[in-house]
């Protein structure tokens, strides 16, 4: 009767222990949306920074126009007079969720702007995406694993970085995505599941529709099929891991505009079907073993061998040959400069250009996984106790990921995830052995088999874990879907542990150690949590468009973008051309609604160049250059008079570069003095007298007679000048943003004209074909 | 313009020859008082009708151009009867546009009924006030930055009637500033900043003597070319109100250069017309006030309440000069009671009509009441007319929407922020409706959740493979049944051994007996419950592959068994010869180490079934 009764309580408790797990995760949840609210609070519900004011420009065409419009939206309103095909050249997987989320709010009658959506999408995603890691992590290492995994993703600071409220970019779901796909490919590879498998090609679908960086997953599975494959762990659930994300997946990929054809012609899908073909052979092998007698196997081997050799030459040579004929050897820019780090400083500026492509110094693993860095190799190594095909799948995936972050901070979004799903399988260990010796060693359980009433779930479950983990190869046959499985994890549960007590004996720490043990990673954890919220809280929320500073009376709020768009909205004709540099393009559009020369979408260096060109000119062939592309007004950001280091001061050289980089009569020495980038007084005369600099600081000197900049630190070099081509209409209110407009041109008097164009025509013949080659649009 | 009212001149002075006249009113006193301080201009007239003729007139008229009744934002009468200063009844007399014949053309004619009529000789005094908007016109309409904003006014100097005028006079009120010209006729004076025509005395009707003044005006010209306040009532005691502005300067336009140098150092020579900052001036106990555009907060607003007002102060993201515009949201929350009541069986909403700040001409002003999700019987009760129409509105948890009384109005005034009441039948029960609605669907989606949990969705009933994996549940339940029964057995192993560890501690060899008499019972019980287990393991084809296992499991279990018997016994044995600890150790040893062993080998069985 005892003994019933006991059973039961356990039961209940693992029943209890589920309940509990559920609620965990609900918390997870709610910590990870929650702990992404601070930019919310701090500074107001808005979108960030730059790439999410497009996101949320097109999300607000699609709520509006529908798909169809969406689809074949042709936009004018950038890049000018180019104009962009949005629908074929965005990653369409982020708008389609916010406006997929906007409509059935909508259609549930609850009123919420789009802008509300998409500034909650982030959190709302990361919260699937912490739930996305515990599933990954339990099916590699448990369910307590995966709880800590969960927990630690959902406050990274790295992953925060990108999905504050607010920040609506690509990302955001992004991340999500890739830890679904991933969770569905080792369930595949767990249970050998078709439907599993489906579902992972769908997954991935929704990967390559959310972001670029869907290559990394291509590249990923196929290089743990490889490596299963030649570590002899070759088996049926492999191929139906396999072969229809390979199948499905490329079709459903090819669906997506902006991939399209890309999907089975660039480089970096290649790898997978090589794979594809290998796994084919393999399970052709295994075929005809399995109905082989040992000695014809053995020749039926060479034979093919031989054959299959000379096939395999042929058709690399083929590839080689295909790759080779294309210019970047069918790999794209950025895919290239990944597997070499200094390509883009070679050859694309516009790739260098941007800070989040350098690669990260060490401070920054420091902030951005903080104690997971520690943590990883004994994730590492737990994962090799035993290995099975999950966890080797999850070692390869820490592994590329960080040589991949190392590369360029922005994979550093990569690693983050794999760092907490080590780290979480890490910490679980060490609390399940530290909390079994301190367990076993207090007195009063010693003889009692069945756990204390006072043992969490977790734990329980940590314990479950341990003992299914001395199993080595029975893991296949571990998971079956839905309830079938739940029923079965019932019965599991039901099993009390008393075989993990034979184990605990052999694995038993001193009892004081082991208490000592789990405060230092209390401890650790708790700095962690520290860390991050720290990270959340001051780091990583601030808008980038509303900035505050603190000074002994109190808070001041630079709103000067916001100020200068609305003016621009307001204040000019609808169709008015906007020049600026192009890190300001999606703002213009998104907020002040005119049209601009450049934005963020870096599509095309030529157009960049000519701006960079017309800034780093002087103003009449600034203005020729300007006029001949409809340009109205010219916007450049300054911060000079409140110290603001962004400001397009310190972003000129880049201009000067990617300008010189298409129109050589723009050389970068002569910006620079002795090497050095100066505008004091020690300044070169074109710098000194290139737009860039006369708009930044006309009538700068009559704030405070010395026109003192306060980012250079330095008496600027030309204090009093005269605009003759540009007329200020707008300046805000720290000065940040200023605005031109270009002058009409003046009327000509004819017989004047006439005479300069006929007198010095002999001597400025050379002159003027320069200056035509100088503006590409004349 | 000036253009425009000479040609007026001449229409009116054609119309004198022709027209008889009206009635036998006179008009035996008029006093004018025109107030230019604002880009609002009110025209305070005192008129004192007396009836020289026979018949009783019930009705005066007044005339207004055609060009300034366009702008005509707000007309009223009052009657001004009780002597002294003491204005016994400031009632508003009913004024309506009429087109008596014979009248020239160009003007308007405004009729007032008077409340009584007007004997011969009888005489009444009426109180005119007459507001009209954009009738400051800038010259010159473009200025720069640094130059000073000068507007024109025009009127005439004699009052503009049908009827004699006696006595009349006529006194301009000016901003306190410089004053750039103004027409001199005779009588005309100058006092700081007023300037006074008049008296004039019997002039025929119709006179016109046009005037025209030119001032610096600083104040701001802020037009509201549209506003839409919205407010919504929720019974749960609020009421919110959004109002969306759309403002523009109405002053001469801005030309050239903005510098901001200027504008900040030299605050009073660089953009001293500009539209630095807004007052609006809102309900008492206003919470939750936000100011926002459609690109997020703006963050320069100060807020300000005591018991009577709330005054929020917002500046525009940037200073407004001539022709800028901008476009901006404020919203409130109020509390319901103060402005929700109770009449006759109906509750209406009292809430004054216009723009809650000052001075702002509003060409098209909206106003949207939404009433409750349920409201019956809805009729509006505005003291001047508008234009009004219903909508629908979709809010949170609505099934048929809200109502929404939608009133407009253009050329909105100060004066026009009088009360207005929407009467509605609600009842309090509907307040239930949305949260039962809530909680009912929370109740659906667990009950569905559960009926999910419960139901079998398998779509063939007869399907191999249905069968199979019902007969595969059964399989498993009956496994699960198994590992029970072996669990328990394995608990009683451990308290077999307990009991030998209680006697080694307490040597209580009786009870150790007695232990383990009633454990050998437990055991054959479950070995009994074991067997049909078995059976049933043994007949199902699904099980095939792991009975194998399953009876090793039971094999082994029995020989664990037994062997623990044996040592139990051997022990019991050695405690009641009291032979020495170290004897009986020696001998279990043996059977110890065979003990762990199967344990072990049980275990592991054990495993090995739990991860199917």
């Amino acid at each position: 009767m005892a003994a019933s009764e006991t059973s039961n309580g356990t039961a209940l408790r693992y029943a209890f222990g589920n309940v509990l797990s559920f609620f965990i995760l609900l918390l997870i949840g709610v910590l990870a949306f929650s702990i992404r609210l601070f930019s919310v609070i701090k500074y107001e519900s808005v979108i960030h920074e730059f790439d999410p004011y497009f996101n949320y420009r097109v999300t607000q065409y699609l709520t509006k126009n529908g798909i169809y419009d969406f689809w074949n939206w042709f936009d004018d309103r950038t890049w000018y007079p180019l104009g962009r095909v949005i629908g074929g050249t965005v990653y369409p997987g982020l708008t389609l969720t916010a406006g997929t989320l906007y409509w059935i709010l909508n259609s549930l009658n609850i009123p919420l702007s789009v802008e509300t959506v998409c500034v909650f999408t982030a959190p709302i995603f990361s919260a699937f995406a912490s739930w996305a890691t515990y599933l990954l992590t339990k099916e590699v290492k448990g369910a307590g694993a995966g709880l800590t995994a969960a927990v630690l993703l959902a406050m990274v600071p790295s992953y925060i970085s990108r999905s504050v409220a607010g920040s609506y970019d690509n990302e955001a779901v992004a991340i999500f995505a890739l830890i679904f796909t991933f969770f569905l490919y080792i369930k595949t590879l767990n249970t050998g599941s078709l439907f599993y498998a489906t579902l992972n090609a769908i997954a991935y679908f929704y990967m390559v529709c959310s972001w670029g960086g869907y290559t990394f997953i291509i590249n990923l599975i196929p290089m743990h099929v490889l490596l299963c494959i030649v570590t002899g762990r070759y088996s049926s659930r492999l191929y139906i891991a396999y072969a229809p994300l390979v199948v499905l997946g490329t079709l459903l990929a090819s669906l997506v505009p902006v991939v399209g054809f890309n999907a089975v012609l660039t480089s970096e899908h290649f790898g997978s079907f090589l794979v594809f073909i290998i796994i084919h052979v393999m399970a052709l092998v295994y075929y005809i073993k399995g109905i082989l007698s040992p000695k014809m196997f053995k020749v039926a081997v060479t034979l093919v061998l031989s054959i299959g050799l000379v096939v395999c030459c042929a058709v690399i040579a083929v590839l080689v040959a295909l790759v080779a004929s294309s210019p970047t050897k069918g790999w794209s820019g950025r895919s290239l400069s990944l597997l070499d780090p200094t390509y883009a400083s070679k050859y694309i500026p516009i790739i260098a250009s941007v800070s989040e492509h350098q690669p990260p110094t060490w401070p920054s693993y420091f902030m951005d996984i903080n104690v997971l860095a520690f943590l990883v190799p004994a994730g590492i190594i737990a994962c090799f106790s035993p290995l099975s095909d999950a966890s080797s799948f999850v070692v390869l995936y820490i592994v590329t990921s960080v040589y991949f972050s190392g590369v360029m901070v922005r994979l550093m979004l990569v690693l983050a995830p794999a760092a907490c799903i080590m780290s979480g399988i890490a910490l679980s260990a060490s609390f399940d052995v530290f909390t079994r010796s301190i367990k076993f060693q207090l007195p009063g359980v010693k003889g009692n088999s069945q756990v204390d009433a006072g043992y969490t779930s977790s734990e329980g479950v940590v314990v479950q874990n341990e003992v299914a983990k001395t199993d080595k190869n029975e893991e296949a046959l571990k998971e079956r879907p839905s309830k079938k499985n739940r029923k079965k994890e019932k019965e599991h549960l039901e099993k009390p542990s008393v075989k993990a007590q034979v184990k605990k004996r052999l694995l038993v720490l001193p009892f004081e150690a082991s208490i000592i043990a789990i405060l230092l990673l209390i401890l650790l954890g708790a700095f962690y949590v520290v860390h991050s919220v720290w990270a959340a809280a001051e780091a990583y929320s601030a808008p980038s468009i509303v900035l505050t500073s603190y000074s002994h009376d109190g808070l001041h709020v630079f709103d000067d973008f916001r100020e200068a768009y609305s003016w621009l909205s307001h204040n000019t004709e609808v169709d008015d051309k906007v020049a600026s540099w192009w890190d300001y393009g999606y703002q213009t559009t998104a907020m002040a609604n005119r049209t601009v020369i450049v934005d963020n979408n870096t599509w095309n260096n030529t157009h960049i160049a000519t701006v960079g060109t017309a800034m780093s000119s002087p103003e009449k062939a600034a203005w020729e250059i300007f006029d001949s592309l409809d340009v109205k007004y010219v916007l450049v950001v300054f911060g000079g008079l409140v110290g603001y280091p962004s400001d397009d001061i310190n972003k000129f050289l880049w201009m000067v570069r990617i300008g010189g980089g298409v129109f050589p009569h723009i050389k970068e020495p002569d910006y620079l003095r002795d090497g050095q980038y100066r505008i004091d007084s020690q300044a070169t005369p074109t710098m000194l007298n290139c737009l860039m600099y006369k708009l930044s600081y006309y009538r700068f000197v009559e704030t405070d007679g010395k026109a003192f900049d306060r980012v250079r630190r330095t008496e600027i070099g030309k204090k009093h000048f005269k605009l003759t081509h540009f007329e200020e209409v707008f300046t805000t209110h720290h000065w940040m943003v200023r605005i031109y407009k270009l002058k009409p041109q003046k009327n000509r008097i004819r017989g004047k004209a006439k005479k300069s164009r006929s007198k010095p025509s002999s001597t400025t013949s050379t002159k003027r074909s320069e200056t035509q080659r100088k503006n590409p649009w004349h | 313009m000036k253009i425009g009212v000479r040609l007026d001149v001449v229409v009116f002075t054609i119309a004198l020859l022709s027209v008889p006249v009206l009635s036998d009113l006179i008009l035996s006193k008029v006093d004018r008082r025109i107030d230019l301080t604002s880009q609002i201009v009110r025209i305070t007239s005192t008129l004192k009708v007396e009836n020289a003729g026979n018949d009783l007139v019930s009705e005066v008229l007044l005339t207004i151009p055609d060009n300034q009744a366009k702008n005509l934002a707000y007309l009223t009468a009052t009657s001004n009867e009780g002597k002294g200063k003491v204005k016994a009844s400031a009632v508003s007399l009913p004024v309506e546009v009429v087109h008596p014949k014979g009248m020239p053309p160009a003007l308007t004619f405004y009729s007032v009924s008077l409340p009584k009529g007007l004997g011969k000789g009888e005489t009444f005094t009426l109180d005119v006030l007459a507001v009209f908007t954009h009738a400051l016109q800038p010259f010159p309409e473009e200025i720069t930055q640094a130059n000073i904003h000068l507007v024109v006014f025009s009127d005439t100097a004699h009052y503009l009637s049908p009827y004699t005028v006696k006595v009349q006079s006529l006194i301009v009120k000016l901003p306190e500033a410089r004053i750039e010209s103004y027409t001199k006729i005779e009588n005309t004076k100058i006092h700081g900043s007023e300037i006074k025509y008049g008296p004039y005395e019997n002039l025929p009707p119709f006179s016109y003597s046009p005037i025209g003044v030119h001032f610096e005006a600083n104040q701001p010209f802020v037009v509201a070319q549209e506003l839409i306040r919205e407010i919504e009532i929720s019974h749960w005691g609020n009421v919110q109100v959004t109002e969306h502005y759309n403002l523009v300067h109405g002053g001469a336009r801005s030309k050239g250069e903005f510098s901001r140098l200027d504008y900040q150092s030299r605050r009073y020579v660089g953009g001293a017309s500009a539209v630095r900052s807004l007052v609006a001036k809102l309900p008492p106990r206003a919470h939750s006030v936000y100011y926002r555009d459609e690109i997020g907060n703006i963050s320069t607003s100060n807020l300000w309440s005591d018991s009577k007002k709330t005054e929020l102060e917002i500046e525009p993201r940037y200073p407004m000069f001539g022709g800028w515009r901008t476009a901006f949201t404020i919203g409130y929350g109020l509390p319901l009671q103060d402005f929700l009541f109770q009449a006759e069986g109906r509750r209406y909403l009292d809430f004054s009509f216009g723009c809650p700040m000052n001075e702002v001409v509003i060409d098209t002003l909206i106003v949207k009441v939404v009433l409750p999700e349920g409201s019956t019987d809805i009729s509006v009760s505005v003291p001047f007319p508008v234009k009004q129409w219903q909508e629908t509105k979709f809010s949170h948890l609505d099934v048929i929407g809200r109502p929404v009384i939608v009133l407009e109005k253009t050329n909105a005034v100060p004066e026009h922020n009088q009360h207005f009441q929407v009467y509605y039948k609600f009842s309090s029960l509907s307040m239930l409706r949305e949260p039962l609605m809530l909680i009912s669907g929370f109740f659906l989606l667990f009950v569905a959740g559960i009926i999910y949990m419960h139901a079998d969705l398998a779509i063939s009933k007869s399907s191999p493979s249905y069968l199979a994996k019902l007969q595969w549940d059964e399989v498993l339940a009956v496994i699960q049944q198994f590992q029970n029964n072996i669990n328990r057995c394995l608990t009683i192993h451990d308290k077999l051994e307990a009991s030998l560890r209680d006697l080694s501690r307490t040597g209580d060899v009786q009870a150790c007996k007695a232990a383990r008499k009633s454990f050998d019972v437990l055991l054959k019980d479950l070995s009994k419950d074991l067997k049909p287990l078995l059976a049933f393991l043994q007949s199902s084809p699904q099980a095939s592959q792991i009975l194998p296992k399953v009876e090793e499991l039971v094999a082994k279990e029995k020989d664990l068994q037994e062997k623990l018997m044996a040592k139990h016994s051997t022990v019991v044995d050695g405690y009641e010869k009291k032979s020495g600890g170290r004897e009986i150790e020696n001998r279990i040893a043996l059977q110890q180490q065979k003990i762990t062993a199967l344990r072990q080998e049980v275990d592991d069985l054990l495993d090995f079934i739990d991860e199917i």
